[in-house]
């Protein structure tokens, strides 16, 4: 078993939040994983990545080769599209949120960013947001957009769930409840929608 | 707990750590920054009283470390590469004195310059200072050579420098911790004219330090972080350094190379494991994260002896850091490529955060300046760097720490008045005082705006140790007090505040702005902490 997946949003949006989950889980089904992580400079308002590789061998290195990436979990459409150049063209998923992060002055028409998503054979376009609020808060978007991305990750669902229990556990019995509803809508909508 | 996920900044801080570490001293700068704070949020540390407060520079962070070296104990200096020109200093001249406790140096660079004015390669200067390097390759050898590094430098007397370069100072994975080993006790060195550099005893040390290269380079050969695997096909020889390594069996998955390998982690370079890798293939190819620091010296100056491959030849980019692609080229196989990136995508640089103060103190400086025209803005390095870009395009300069000031002393010298510097708070306790000092003993016609968010804001809202000291030092300095201005960066004051900044920027002499407002960042943080606490506290008298 491994995946590779390259996490992709802007600064304070929480990709690390869904890196830790999917590595908690990871680990938890006695995997071995490797997270390169953008710290610094571009967490003001700018794009950040991550590369999260999770395997049954040892990984070597801590980035993932140029168009060997097996998904693409992004939680703004502008930024599913800045790491393309790294998706597997064979069987590389891109699961992305459908909600515009706009700070920048140029951004795009949001009908032509999602035309280039929908041109990916294999993705999930998401309203997060949406399916956030009715969990009961926006800010368990980036829970929903892991939910989306559950089906592919090849770690069974539990393991997720638990990850969450684990890392929220520390905030309340409602904020862990709340994101495992997150977490279902947005795994239900995948399957179905995928 | 044996296991732990950590960064690989994190690994290094650990494995100091369970080797008996006394104190961390550091100033924070990407990608080192999680050294010490992982230090600092340890409990463990807590318990044995590790030191892990913030220094104010680089050069007072591994003097600090010296210190506790001097005194018997074991110590860490850590900073990023260009935190080393500052503390360089101490740095060359700590491998004369040598040690008494352990001392290790880390220096995290940042090749392709991800948060970075350069990608200079920490390496040149372990050999600079004829001391031991150590390289890791990934998380648990970073923990390793942390843990070794300050015996190492116990063992040899002589201080230990450990670099670490972006993509494992910031990427995560599981070590095994080893066994904790007890802090030293206080004690002096034995020689007790060991630490005096007056030339009678310099020269001294300096030939011990020449008489333990060999040592070293033994240890380089034997300690088993250098590796040499045999290979079949000797058409070809690999060496890898640092993290390179794991590039190159990223391109082997799941066999082993068939050319022989030689996996570098620690210097001097060991020269018997080079020469056979040397002797027994066709060609050399090198792999460094960094500059080409390896292939010159094999190569040597005149390059007559074998081919040596690598970033000289252009086998590899000369500039930037490595990754699994640029490896798998220079091996000759063929690369997978993924979707093409669409026209629609556009860059999305950081950004000052809404409501940051600097965008406040930039907008009154930028109407303060127009009637002078462009070219007169002295700037330093930080968040407020960012108004270098769109839409404020205020600032001028950008070259190292504290350059704000002295270069403005500089350019009004050469006539360019008014000249105007601008540099944060920690920027300013950490390199703007001296250069203020010269600019007061000239009676230079400057306005320093000390833009002061009361933190280090850029990597991540650290302690300033500016905080409380600012008027006081500029006073001390010697800026006549009708010429310390002190305003508050906010929309509403936008005219209140020109006015100052006009006054002050017509004054021809020295004249210093305090701007002072807590950056955004920190402000929230405090509250959601305050407010926590309050919370907890409530519940407390509730229950
Ligand atoms: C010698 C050196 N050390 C560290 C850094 C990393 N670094 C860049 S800016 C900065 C701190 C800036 O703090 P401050 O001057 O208070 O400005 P702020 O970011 O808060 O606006 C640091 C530590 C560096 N570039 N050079
Ligand atoms: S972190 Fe603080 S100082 Fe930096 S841009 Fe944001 S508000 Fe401004």
């Amino acid at each position: 078993m491994k995946k590779d997946i390259i996490l992709g949003g802007v600064g304070g949006q929480g990709i690390l939040t869904i890196a830790a989950l999917i590595a908690t889980a990871a680990l938890k089904k006695g995997l071995y994983i490797k997270q390169s992580e953008v710290h610094g400079m571009s967490q003001r308002g700018g794009d950040v990545q991550a590369n999260l590789r999770i395997s049954s061998k040892p990984v070597m290195s801590d980035l993932i080769p140029e168009g060997k990436a097996d998904m693409i979990i992004a939680v703004e459409p502008l930024e599913s599209l800045r790491y393309l150049n790294m998706l597997d063209k064979n069987n590389g998923w891109l699961i992305t949120s459908s909600n515009p992060f706009n700070n920048i002055p140029d951004y795009p028409d949001i009908e032509e960013v999602y035309n280039e998503i929908r041109k990916i054979p294999r993705h999930v376009l998401i309203d997060a947001n949406e399916i956030a609020k009715q969990a009961g808060s926006v800010k368990a978007a980036n829970i929903v957009v892991l939910g989306a991305s559950a089906p592919f990750i090849g770690i069974e669902y539990n393991y997720l769930e638990d990850a969450i229990k684990d890392i929220f556990s520390r905030k309340g019995e409602d904020i862990v409840e709340m994101n495992l509803k997150a977490l279902k809508a947005g795994y239900d909508f995948a399957r179905e929608n995928k | 707990m044996n296991k732990i996920l950590v960064l690989g900044d994190e690994a290094i801080a650990q494995g100091a750590m369970d080797a008996g570490l006394s104190g961390v001293y550091a100033y924070p700068g990407t990608p080192s920054t999680e050294i010490t704070e992982y230090i600092q949020k340890s409990k463990e540390a807590k318990e044995k009283g590790v030191v892990s407060t913030w220094a104010t520079n680089e050069k007072t962070a591994l003097e600090g470390a010296l210190g506790m070296s001097y005194a018997g104990k074991k110590a860490m200096a850590c900073m990023k590469h260009v935190g080393l020109n500052v503390a360089a200093d101490a740095f060359m001249n700590a491998a004369i004195t040598g040690t008494n406790g352990g001392l290790m140096v880390v220096s995290a660079d940042d090749p392709s310059m991800h948060s970075s004015q350069n990608e200079q390669d920490s390496r040149f200067y372990g050999k600079f200072a004829m001391i031991p390097v150590l390289e890791p390759s990934n998380q648990q050898e970073a923990y390793d050579m942390a843990y070794y590094g300050i015996q190492l430098s116990e063992k040899m007397g002589i201080p230990v420098l450990l670099r670490v370069t972006t993509r494992l100072a910031h990427s995560r994975s599981v070590i095994e911790r080893k066994p904790q080993l007890p802090q030293n006790k206080l004690s002096l060195p034995s020689n007790p004219k060991q630490f005096i550099l007056l030339p009678v005893f310099a020269k001294k040390n300096y030939s011990g330090l020449l008489g333990k290269q060999a040592a070293f380079e033994t240890e380089a050969e034997k300690s088993g972080f250098n590796k040499y695997f045999e290979g079949k096909d000797k058409s070809l020889g690999i060496i890898t350094c640092g993290l390179a390594y794991n590039y190159l069996m990223e391109n082997c998955q799941d066999k082993e190379p068939e050319h022989p390998v030689l996996k570098i982690t620690q210097y001097p370079a060991p020269s018997e494991m080079i020469n056979k890798i040397y002797e027994e293939t066709d060609e050399l190819l090198v792999l460094e994260e960094g500059y080409p620091f390896l292939e010159e010296q094999i190569r040597g100056l005149l390059n007559k002896g074998k081919k040596v491959k690598g970033r000289l030849d252009g086998t590899i980019p000369r500039s930037g850091e490595l990754t699994p692609n640029i490896v798998a080229k220079a091996l000759g196989m063929s690369v997978n490529k993924g979707y093409e990136i669409p026209s629609v995508l556009r860059g999305r640089p950081p950004v000052l955060c809404a409501g940051c103060p600097h965008i406040d103190s930039f907008e009154a400086l930028n109407d303060a300046m127009a009637p002078y025209g462009r070219g007169r803005v002295f700037s330093d390095i930080g968040c407020y760097t960012l108004a270098a870009l769109k839409p404020l395009e205020a600032i001028n300069t950008c070259v190292d720490m504290g350059a704000s000031i002295s270069m403005a002393v500089g350019a009004a010298d050469a006539g360019l008045v008014p000249s105007v510097a601008v540099i944060g708070d920690s920027t300013f306790t950490h390199s703007g005082m001296t250069g203020l000092l010269d600019a007061v003993n000239k009676k230079s016609p400057v306005t320093v705006f000390i833009l002061d968010n009361s933190t280090v804001g850029m990597t991540g809202g650290q302690h300033s140790a500016a905080l409380g000291h600012i008027e006081g030092i500029v006073k001390g300095i010697g800026v006549e007090e009708e010429h310390i201005r002190i305003v508050k960066p906010l929309r509403r004051l936008h005219d209140e505040n020109l006015k100052v900044y006009k006054e002050e920027i017509e004054y021809k002499g020295v004249s210093v702005i305090i701007a002072r407002r807590e950056c955004v960042q920190t402000l929230n943080r405090r509250m959601k902490l305050k407010f926590a606490n309050k919370k907890k506290t409530q519940n407390v008298v509730n229950n």
